[in-house]
């Protein structure tokens, strides 16, 4: 019984103290809604990355197929050089909202991330990584034969 | 039944993580082919990824990632046994989660 107590007290207690004095671990990511929202690539990224430029870099690797057949399901895959990735994003400019995807990697991940996305047509994909604290962005033409936003 | 499949693999100190969720991902854009009327949007908007209860990747998605969506990545600093979760949440507020052995 007085076991039964103690850790009801301490399970009590560390609810406290974990939801009320520190919150250092995001349980989710912060969905934004202007960047989600944007329907051109630069009002996308000024959104999604209000207070940097994004600046282009050959440390990006965009793994996807030159030609789409099928835009309702194009295999993306995203790695990078660039040191201490903190998330990955995609646009593709020519969808009706750019933002795709964003994948906040915590220090633990290796710098690839890897989906599949819709594409409304044939359009430039970008890929944004965010390193140190920068932006920092690589682009591909995809050819989309039927497109797959309907 | 989980909408989630997970598969981790552990490599060399590094763990692969390849996911399928059953969700429909709809965008607001299709039509019903007999009534005309528009589907509306329902899709995942965010996904989290814990080791052990600590997050180790977040996405935040909108209705262009596609139908039942893949999700694939590598952490390292887990070991065999170790828990993995995975949640999500859609724009009607639904969730679902699950939980595998790391192996």
């Amino acid at each position: 019984m007085f076991r039964r107590d103690l850790l009801k007290t301490m399970l009590g207690a560390g609810a406290v103290f974990v939801g009320g004095l520190l919150r250092p671990v995001k349980t989710w990511a912060v969905w934004n809604d202007a960047a989600f929202g944007a329907e051109n690539l630069q009002s996308a990224l000024d959104a999604y990355y209000p207070d940097s430029e994004v600046v282009p870099s050959d440390g990006i690797t965009i793994g996807v197929r030159q030609e789409i057949e099928n835009g309702a399901v194009v295999p993306i895959k995203v790695t990078t050089d660039l040191p201490d990735v903190q998330s990955i994003a995609i646009f593709v400019d020519k969808n009706p909202n750019p933002l795709i995807a964003n994948f906040d990697l915590s220090p633990r991940c290796k710098a690839f991330v890897s989906s599949r996305i819709k594409m409304d047509q044939s359009s430039e994909v970008m890929a944004v990584v965010m390193s140190r604290g920068k932006p920092y962005s690589s682009k591909v033409f995809v050819t989309v034969h039927q497109g797959g936003c309907a | 039944m989980s909408t989630i499949r997970v598969r981790t693999k552990l490599k060399d100190g590094v763990t692969t993580v390849r996911a399928i969720i059953r969700h429909p991902m709809e965008t607001g854009f299709r039509f019903n082919e007999e009534t005309k009327d528009v589907i509306p949007a329902h899709y995942i908007k965010l996904v989290t990824i814990k080791h052990n209860g600590d997050v180790v990747m977040s996405c935040d998605w909108s209705r262009a990632v596609s139908k039942n969506p893949y999700l694939s990545f590598e952490f390292t600093g887990a070991k065999s046994g170790d828990m993995l979760q995975l949640d999500w949440l859609d724009t009607k507020g639904k969730t679902d989660s699950v939980e595998t052995t790391i192996e």
